[in-house]
């Protein structure tokens, strides 16, 4: 495929991420579009990896060339957990404190 | 117009719908279950890619493992479709003007600016093919290019895990 | 022997140290003795200085490099020649005589400002030797600059009077305009001949363009103008006045004053080469004669008379080296010295009977009760009118025969002022010594002659006055002219005109006439009926000197004050203020604005980020296309 269509695709989802940061309150689902942009870029750099792998492909059956762009895709997933881990750990904290899961009540930190 | 593409189509489509129905749902539960549902059809484009490993391990930790740790958040909250205030209109409005900008924008430079298109005319992405996403190649590299930082991310995941445990503690 | 002439400036600064320091802690009468003593010793030293001079010639002593840059070399050196050690004579011993007389004067002074005096007066005596002894002009400039501050620090002795304090201001920073003339002249000398050395500079005087040497010479004399009080920079000279009478002394006979006319006798090399500069000097020296002499008529200040006599002698003397008479002004400033130190200390001894009244209209009849000061005064005023053989017209005599010689003009001016110096110093001398007395009752029963510590000075100086042209006696007159042949080997003479002996009997017979007539109508005039009111018509604009202070004020204090108060309200109020202030309030209400950015809503904070985003992307893959629009807009 066009390596277009793939850098189409992920901003398109990215650019969805980023409205739903913009327009939701819940910290929930603002914390799930962020997974959502993090998916998106991991895609791009899935698809631009095999994009490198090709031309080395056509002459090399071999060859490990883009095999980075994966491993740099793997590394992600694991902070994105770790992330997760501790990101949910802060919104169940919110939630005991305040009793709400709304991000504007985060502005409260300002005092 | 054969399968792969077919199937790149319906996966992109898939990814896009669910991923504005995360956005569109009232209910959290909902959003989450939509979400994983883009997890898989990004999971099938991993496929599409003979990025096998990526695909599996896409669907075990973010949509087994991480979607799951926000189910239970969720329902462990309680948290109903009335509890969510809403922003007010013009805020979303300005939210959806802002992102379509970054679309627009970013779209743009891939299409237009001449820098970027001259880069990438022509550039395609292999399908179905190559070794590269195969458990065998990606752990040859991991144990041996990128083994240090392989165990700093276990150093990270443990104090991920001790601040996770600090912070959920009640006091 | 002139390996000794450290010894010189070293008593004075010494005696400064000791007074100035130890001025809470030693006694009265010790500081006198200190004081005095100094500048005794260093009289004696000077007293063996110029006969080893007359001896064996003069020489150049060098201590160490005082500016040291590569090839440029300014040395810390003496030089002990005829010139110099002349005036070493004359500020040493004049200055220790009246040094002994302020031990008397300011004998009412608490022991700590009577400390502060003597170490002023000490740091005076030493500050007018360096410029004196030294062997280049930047070692003059230093000593040039400390008589500037000593009169300065003498002058608003007095500090609690206010008017005082600006008298002392006055007298700064007009010398301090005189200062600069001296300083570029300095730096024009070392950038044409690269040295400052006296010996140097005059055997390369040669090599300068003629525009050099008048520019020089120009610039020297505005330095001169300052010191010694030339017009237009004579103003603080009158003023001075509000020190205590010894400083005045000191200040016209001594030291100070006399240091222009020492600098230009030293520079006459670069005179003679200067045929503008010195018709320049002689102009002004004349108008500033004539000028203060007029002025001088109508005071009744008695200080404020010998002031302007001051002023007017140093015209004479300007005149002399404008003319060429190098020697002549030397001498006139000696004699001068002599007569001047006599009748301020005779002025001061006048002062100190009247409880320190000094209007001459509140005197009168003093003659009884002050025969010393009476006698020595009077002594004083035939020696300043001309008068035959007192030793101010010997001098007065060289420098207007040498006036003739250069033009008939200056001449006649000159023999004016004779006889208008003649008329106020008599004027002076009736209203105050003869006549009735028209003080107060209680100043009568208290009128005295002073203490022997005042008048021994006042008889030493009226020796001198009377025998002190005895030095000088011109050769039609019999005499050999000592003074000539003594500095000869420093003044140039080759500008020295001789006249015919029968043109030049005729004119010491004119001016001793004239001189005689003046007084005879001025003791006629004023000793039985002084005048006691306030000047009317042209004496008016006499007694208010010409309106030269109201002039200054109108043409360069109150502009710059305009200027200063416009740039105070104006420019620094709303201008630099307006600014200052301005960008403090900008900044303040800027991040009084800005503050309202942070509202610590997480959803503002991302939406700004991802516009600025947008705007990165943009500008990063658009810049020329946005360039170009940007040039379409304007």
């Amino acid at each position: 495929m066009p390596i277009q269509y793939y850098i189409y695709l992920a901003l398109a989802l990215f650019s969805i991420g980023i409205i739903g940061v913009l327009v939701r309150r819940n910290a929930i689902i603002v914390f799930m579009c962020i997974e959502l942009m993090l998916n998106a870029v991991n895609l791009l750099l899935v698809a631009f990896s095999k994009m490198h792998h090709g031309v080395a492909y056509a002459t090399d059956k071999a060859s490990t060339v883009g095999i980075d762009g994966q491993l740099f895709v793997f590394f992600i997933m694991v902070v994105a957990a770790a992330e997760v881990s501790v990101g949910l750990a802060i919104i169940v904290m919110l939630y005991r404190n305040t009793h709400s899961v709304d991000v504007n009540f985060l502005n409260r930190l300002k005092n | 117009m054969n399968i792969t593409h077919i199937l790149f189509w319906f996966l992109s489509a898939l990814a896009l719908v669910s991923a504005m129905m995360v956005v569109v749902s009232k209910n959290p539960i909902h959003s989450i279950l939509w979400l994983i549902l883009v997890f898989f059809a990004i999971s099938g484009h991993y496929i599409l890619l003979n990025a096998q490993f990526l695909a599996i391990v896409n669907l075990i930790v973010y949509a087994g493992a991480i979607m799951v740790l926000f189910l239970f958040v969720v329902m462990l909250m309680n948290l109903n479709k009335e509890t969510e205030q809403q922003k007010n209109v013009w805020m979303k409005l300005t939210g959806v003007i802002a992102g379509g900008c970054f679309l627009v924008s970013t779209c743009n430079v891939i299409f237009n600016a001449q820098s970027v298109s001259r880069e990438l005319a022509g550039k395609t992405a292999l399908m179905k093919e190559g070794s590269i996403g195969l458990i065998g190649t990606l752990g040859k590299a991991l144990f041996s290019n990128y083994v240090i930082p392989f165990e700093i991310s276990s150093v990270l995941f443990l104090s991920a895990m001790v601040g996770a445990v600090v912070i959920g503690k009640k006091d | 022997m002139s390996k000794l002439v450290y010894l010189v400036p070293l008593f004075p600064l010494i005696g400064f140290l000791i007074n100035g320091l130890g001025r809470k802690s030693l006694s009265k009468s010790l500081i006198g003795i200190i004081g005095s003593g100094a500048i005794l010793a260093s009289f004696v030293v000077s007293l063996v200085l110029f006969f080893d001079v007359k001896a064996h010639g003069g020489s150049v002593v060098s201590y160490f490099n005082f500016i040291d840059v590569e090839s440029f070399k300014i040395a810390f050196a003496f030089q002990v020649d005829q010139l110099s050690s002349l005036f070493l004579l004359i500020i040493t011993g004049i200055g220790f005589l009246i040094h002994l007389y302020s031990t008397s004067y300011m004998h009412e002074e608490e022991p700590q400002h009577f400390g502060r005096y003597f170490a002023y007066l000490n740091l005076f005596v030493f500050s007018m030797l360096l410029l004196v002894l030294g062997a280049n002009y930047v070692i003059m400039f230093i000593g040039w600059e400390g008589v500037g501050l000593c009169s300065y620090l003498l002058i608003g002795y007095w500090f609690k009077n206010e008017n005082y304090n600006y008298a002392a201001k006055k007298a700064f920073v007009m010398n301090r305009i005189g200062d600069l003339g001296f300083l570029l002249a300095v730096f024009w000398i070392i950038t044409r001949l690269g040295t400052t050395n006296y010996a140097d500079v005059f055997a390369n005087a040669a090599h300068l363009s003629k525009f050099d040497a008048t520019v020089i010479t120009t610039l020297l004399f505005v330095g001169a103008m300052g010191k010694s009080a030339q017009i237009p920079l004579y103003t603080w000279l009158p003023d001075a006045m509000a020190g205590p009478t010894p400083v005045s002394a000191l200040i016209h006979a001594a030291t100070m004053v006399t240091a222009g006319i020492y600098m230009i006798a030293r520079s006459n090399a670069l005179y003679s080469l200067a045929p503008f500069t010195q018709h320049l000097v002689a102009i002004i020296g004349l108008a500033t004669a004539l000028f203060a002499a007029t002025i001088a008529i109508k005071q009744n200040d008695i200080k404020k008379v010998l002031a302007y006599s001051t002023v007017s002698q140093l015209g004479y003397m300007f005149l002399g080296l404008g003319v060429g008479a190098y020697t002549g002004a030397v001498f006139h400033v000696m004699t001068h010295a002599f007569f001047k130190a006599l009748l301020f200390l005779g002025a001061g001894s006048v002062i100190h009977a009247m409880h320190h009244e000094q209007d001459i209209r509140m005197m009168g009849g003093l003659k009884k009760k002050l025969p010393i000061t009476h006698i020595t005064f009077l002594l004083g005023c035939l020696a300043i009118a001309g008068i035959p053989p007192f030793s101010g017209f010997f001098s007065k005599d060289e420098i207007l025969a040498a006036a003739y010689a250069e033009s008939p003009i200056y001449w006649g001016v000159g023999v004016v002022t004779a006889g208008l110096t003649a008329f106020y110093m008599f004027r002076l001398y009736a209203t105050t010594f003869l006549g009735q007395f028209r003080g107060t009752h209680e100043q009568e029963h208290h009128l005295h002659e002073s203490p022997s510590a005042m008048t021994i000075p006042l008889v030493v100086l009226a020796i001198l006055s009377v025998l002190g042209g005895m030095v000088g006696v011109p050769e039609i007159l019999g005499g050999h002219h000592e003074l000539h042949h003594f500095l000869s080997p420093i003044l140039t003479t080759e500008h020295e005109h001789h006249i015919e002996h029968n043109v030049e009997f005729g004119l010491m017979a004119a001016s001793v006439i004239l001189a005689a007539l003046a007084i005879a109508f001025a003791i006629g005039r004023y000793s039985k009926k002084p005048e006691l009111n306030d000047a009317n018509g042209f004496g008016k604009v006499l007694a208010n000197k010409w309106y030269i202070d109201e002039l200054y004020d109108a043409i360069v204090v109150r502009p710059l004050n305009a200027i200063a108060t416009f740039l105070k309200n104006i420019i620094e109020k709303s201008g630099i203020d307006g600014i200052v202030n301005g960008v403090g309030k900008l900044v303040n209400y800027s991040s009084r604005q800005l503050r309202l950015l942070q509202s610590g809503l997480v959803g503002n904070y991302i939406l700004i980020m991802v516009l600025g985003i947008v705007v990165f992307i943009l500008i990063w893959f658009y810049d020329t296309t946005i360039l170009r629009m940007i040039g379409k807009i304007f």
